[in-house]
Parts: structure tokens; sequence; C-alpha cells
């Protein structure tokens, strides 16, 4: 009795190797793209010291230190000093938090978004679907970073809520052009016809056996999604037109910085070194991801 | 193939009221208006103000409003610049020619470094050259472009004092070719570095796919030379796609790089419209928005039809 039970644990797992589901193969692809194992590193570190910041530094990210303006990169300070005085090394990891918050929570807001209306216009279709895309169209018509600066205007500067909600709101585009493709292709075949066909309620047609399918270009899209949104914000916030000071951005660290490119180079350097490392760990796990849950997309020699 | 040319051009005429619409609205919907530059004047009294709105059309209901500004639009007349008080057409004339002078010029060298790169790193996949040069693509598609300007100014024009710091040419010197391109390296150096990227990628995989066909081993089973099957066979399909995104980058020849001219002080379309944002100057707004959504309509219209006249296996219906 008991050999038999044996037997019967081991043939179960035998099979469970055999039928591995899709996304712990796709966590074992992802694991073997060395670059995006290391952009995960990367950025874990760099979000684990951003969050201790006031643990790792003993400098207040804000406040002037007349006697200190200017000193280049030491042991004191790491990064040196800016124009007041204030640690450099400091005030960018307060800065990551500003950054990297917001372009995780502008992108949540973008496929938020973008799935409502992809949904919408892929699976009602008809004159919802081209008025929907029709905005689409118009609003891809606009250079983004025009947009962004008139928004920076109106708003006079923004806060971190207000760069979120606007980053989001002119970002969804393309998510919304993916999920409302992969609901055109798959709205009338037999596996939804078959659900249909047993009662199933639009809701759950939608969400339970549809929408899994654009999951994955979703999370591709959604994760460089993210690197673009950090460049947008820094490079809105360098323009002047984002996060307003005391409060540090990596990009509004650097827009004081073209006046004292001179005399002091490493304030130009490290915040723009620090969007670069994230934006790069982020591309890198984007890569990974495509590579992961899109077999077909990659042939990789071994 | 032209009542598809036909069909597409008509299809653009309502997105791009559409698009006149938003941009109205846009501009409409910024504080200030118009009027703001009074509203400070001890001076100007509440009849100044209602007899100005009334000779101004701004008493008028919106969509009146609206019919009025997009029918002088159309007549060419796109009004006065508040803050220089020149025509709005003759501020964009005068700027146009300086972006596409440096837009132009990041053209081409993205042009001649891309395919030739693209090329070889496919027709060479996972050699040391394939290696390095995936690598720094990636390298510099993430780097911020203004950050990468701030870097090239800083160590090319501060530390070794090679390249001038910014602007088009020497101020007060005499026109000068070598004075001039020694301007246009390092903003044209920031917008090609980061935009080369994108297009290696695009024609590498290309070509990639192209080269893994049958067409391709029957074109060497002929004996032709390994040179002539990879340009004439594999190349011209594998560009295909590459010309749709060219003409997608199309554009940004017009509109400019926004935040690279305003690095290196170009005076360019990008600065204009900064310029004219940051003290809401209406009328020019209005003109640059215009222009430039209208110009990625017609890009993308001329995309799609150049793909189907390249490719004839793509069929219009």
């Amino acid at each position: 009795m008991a050999t038999t039970s044996v037997t019967v644990t081991a043939a179960a797992q035998d099979l469970r190797g055999v039928a591995r589901s899709q996304w712990l193969m796709a966590f074992e692809r992802f694991r073997a793209h060395r670059p995006a194992v290391l952009g995960v590193l990367v950025l874990s570190l760099l979000a684990i010291a951003c969050a201790a910041a006031s643990l790792i530094s003993p400098y207040d990210p804000d406040k002037t230190q007349l006697l200190s303006l200017y000193e280049a990169p030491s042991l004191r300070h790491p990064f040196g000093t800016d124009d007041l005085g204030r640690d450099l090394a400091t005030r960018i990891l307060y800065g990551g938090r500003v950054s990297l918050t917001i372009g995780l929570l502008a992108v949540t807001v973008a496929i938020t978004v973008g799935t409502l209306v992809g949904v919408l216009a892929g699976y009602y279709g008809g004159f919802l679907d081209s008025l929907l895309m029709r905005f689409v169209d118009a609003m891809y018509s606009f250079p983004r970073l025009f947009l962004l600066i008139l928004f920076g205007v109106f708003f006079k500067g923004m806060t971190v809520g207000v760069i979120i909600l606007v980053l989001g709101l002119l970002s969804w585009l393309t998510t919304s052009r993916l999920v409302r493709a992969t609901f055109l292709s798959l709205k009338q075949r037999e596996f939804v016809e078959a659900a249909r066909g047993v009662g199933a309620r639009d809701r759950r047609i939608i969400f339970r056996h549809i929408l899994p399918n654009s999951l994955a270009p979703i999370i591709v899209a959604g994760t460089l999604g993210v690197g673009a949104a950090i460049i947008a914000e820094s490079t809105l916030s360098f323009l002047g037109l984002g996060i307003q000071p005391p409060t540090s951005s990596w990009g509004n660290m650097l827009n004081h910085a073209t006046t004292d490119m001179d005399k002091a180079p490493w304030i130009a350097f490290f915040p723009g070194f620090f969007i670069f490392l994230a934006v790069m760990s982020i591309n890198f796990i984007g890569d990974g991801l495509r590579d992961a849950l899109d077999p077909r997309h990659v042939v990789r020699k071994t | 193939m032209g009542r598809y040319v036909v069909r597409r051009l008509l299809q653009a005429v309502p997105l791009l009221l559409a698009i006149s619409v938003a941009a109205f609205a846009i501009i409409k919907a910024q504080p200030g208006g118009p009027l703001a530059a009074y509203e400070g004047n001890p001076d100007f009294t509440e009849a100044d103000r209602v007899r100005l709105e009334h000779a101004f059309g701004l008493d008028q209901p919106l969509p009146l409003q609206y019919l009025n500004w997009l029918g002088s639009f159309l007549r060419l007349d796109w009004g006065y610049s508040f803050a220089s008080h020149q025509p709005v057409l003759m501020l964009i004339g005068e700027r146009l020619p300086n972006t596409l002078y440096l837009m132009g010029t990041v053209f081409v060298v993205v042009l001649l470094v891309a395919i030739p790169v693209g090329v070889l790193t496919a027709v060479k996949q996972y050699s040391w050259f394939d290696h390095i040069v995936t690598g720094t693509i990636f390298t510099f598609l993430s780097t911020p472009t203004f950050w990468l300007g701030l870097l090239l100014i800083i160590v090319f024009g501060l530390q070794l004092r090679w390249l001038p710091l910014g602007g088009m040419q020497t101020l007060g010197a005499s026109f000068d070719v070598g004075d001039r391109l020694r301007h246009l390296i390092l903003p044209v150096a920031t917008i090609a570095l980061v935009q080369m990227g994108s297009h290696v990628r695009f024609l590498r995989a290309s070509m990639l796919e192209t080269i893994g066909q049958d067409y391709m081993r029957t074109a060497r089973a002929k004996g032709l030379a390994e040179r002539i099957v990879i340009m004439r066979h594999a190349l011209k399909n594998a560009a295909i796609p590459l010309v749709t995104i060219i003409a997608l980058d199309m554009p940004e020849l017009f509109v400019g790089a926004l935040v690279t001219e305003q690095i290196f002080g170009w005076p360019g379309m990008g600065r204009l419209f900064w310029d004219a944002a940051t003290r809401s100057d209406y009328p020019v707004l209005q003109g640059i928005l215009a222009v430039s959504s209208s110009l990625i309509v017609l890009a993308n219209l001329f995309a799609d039809v150049m793909y189907g006249w390249l490719d004839p296996r793509i069929r219009f219906s």
C-alpha cells in the first residue's frame, strides 16, 4: 500500500514536470536571460536604497549648507554637493523615490485606461469602436512632449499626483490598440462562442476568456513604459515644468546643473546617471519579458 | 492603388478636423487668455475688456470662435504672435529652415550609419561586432536625450574645448562653413545617437527574418556571390519596413527636437514652441500644433502607401 502511494506521487510529479504551466515556463526563460536578471537586481537595489534613504544618509536632502557649496565628490560627499551645499547622493536617493514612483504609477494609470478603452472598442465594436479609435488616432497626431509642456504650463509645474495622472492619461494609446487587437481576433473564436453558449455573461467572457490572452504584450509594453515615463518626467522636470523644488526628482536636479556645468560637472553627471541606470535596467527587464512571454519572438542559438 | 490613396486621403479629413478641434480646445483651456497682458494694468477698465473681447470676437459662442479660427487658418491667415506681434507664418518661416538644417543632417547621418551597421549585425549575428553594437544601442536607447546633450557639452565643449557650447554659429562672425559645421556636431550627435538605435535594431531584426527565408538559399544555390545575395536579395526586402519607419520620422524634420534645441540654444521650431508655451502665445502655439499634427497624419498616410507600393504582397482592399 505504502509503495503504491509513493509510485503514484512520483508519477504525478513526473506528469507535473512535463505539463509545466505557461507562466512557469516563461519564468524559466526569463531567468535564463542574463541581462534581465541583472536588471531586476540593479533595480531592486536602487529601489531599496531609495526607500531606505533616511537610514543610509546622515544628511537632510533639502537643507542648504552654505559652508559646503559645490564640493567635489569626496568620502564625506560621495557624489559631491550642489549649488546650495546639499549632499547630491542624498538628494538622488530621495529623488529616486519620486522618479520611480511616478514611473510605476503613471504606467498603472496608462494600462488601466488603455485596457478599458481597448476592451470597449474591441469587444463591443461598431460606432463606439470607430469613435474611440478615431480619438486614439487624433491623440497620436500630437507630439507627446508638446502636450506635456502645455500641461506643465497649465499647472505651473506639477505635483507628483498631477504628473502621474498627466503622464498616465497621455500614455495609454498603445495599450488600447494592443488590447483591441486581441479582442478583434478572438471574439469570434469557438471558445468564446462556447462560453457564451453555456451562458457566460459579457463581463466573464471579457475578463476570464479574452483579456488573459493580451496579458503578455501588456506586461511587456507596461514594463518598457515605466522607463519611458521616467524619462518623460525627468525631461519635463529638467525643463522646469515638472516636479518643483525643493522636492528633488532626478530630472529637476539637472535643471540648475546647466549653469554650473563648468565648475561643478558632477551636478550634471550623477542624477542623469541614475536615470540612465534605472531606465537601462527596466529596458533589460522588458527585453527579458518579451523573450520569456513570446517564444516566437526569439530564436536563441545555444 | 490610386483609389486606395484617394480613400485614405478622404478618411484623413475628419481626422484632421478632429485634431483641429482638439488643438483649439487645448489652447482655449490654457490659463491667462489673450487679454492677460492687460489684466494688471490699472487703467484697463471693464468697459475696455468688453470692447476688446468684442473686437477680437472673444464674446462669441465657442463653436463660432472655432469656425472663425478654422476659416482664417485655412486661408493661411494664422494671426499675430502676442509676444513679438509678428505674423505667425513669418515666425514659423524663420525657424523652419534652422530645424530642417539640423534635423536633415541628423536624418542623413542616422541612415548612413544605421543601414550598414544594421546589415552587418544581422549577417554576423552573435559575433563580437554584433554584441558590441547591440550593447551600445541598448545604452543609448536608455539615455535621456537631455543628459546626453549635457555630457557632450561638458566633455567636448567645457573640458576639451574642441567644440562650441551652443548656437548655430559664432555670434558676430561672418558666414563660415567650418564654423557652421562645428556648431552642428554636438546637437546632431545628441539626437542621432539616441535615434540610431531603434533603426539599427529594426533593420537587424528585419534582415535576420529575411536571411532565414527559402529564396535566400535558392539565391545562394544559383551560385550568386554572397555580397549580391545580401545586398540585392535580402536588403531590398528587409528595408521595406524600415521605409515606413523613416516615413513616420518625417514630421520630426519639421517639428524639430525641442529638448536638444533648448540645450544647445538652437533657434528652431522646438524652441519656438517652448517660448510660445511659456509665454502663453496662443496664435503661435495653434500654428505649430496644427502644422505638426497635420504632418504626422500625412506621414502616416505616406508610410502606408509606400509600404504597399514597395511590397506587392500587400493588397489594398
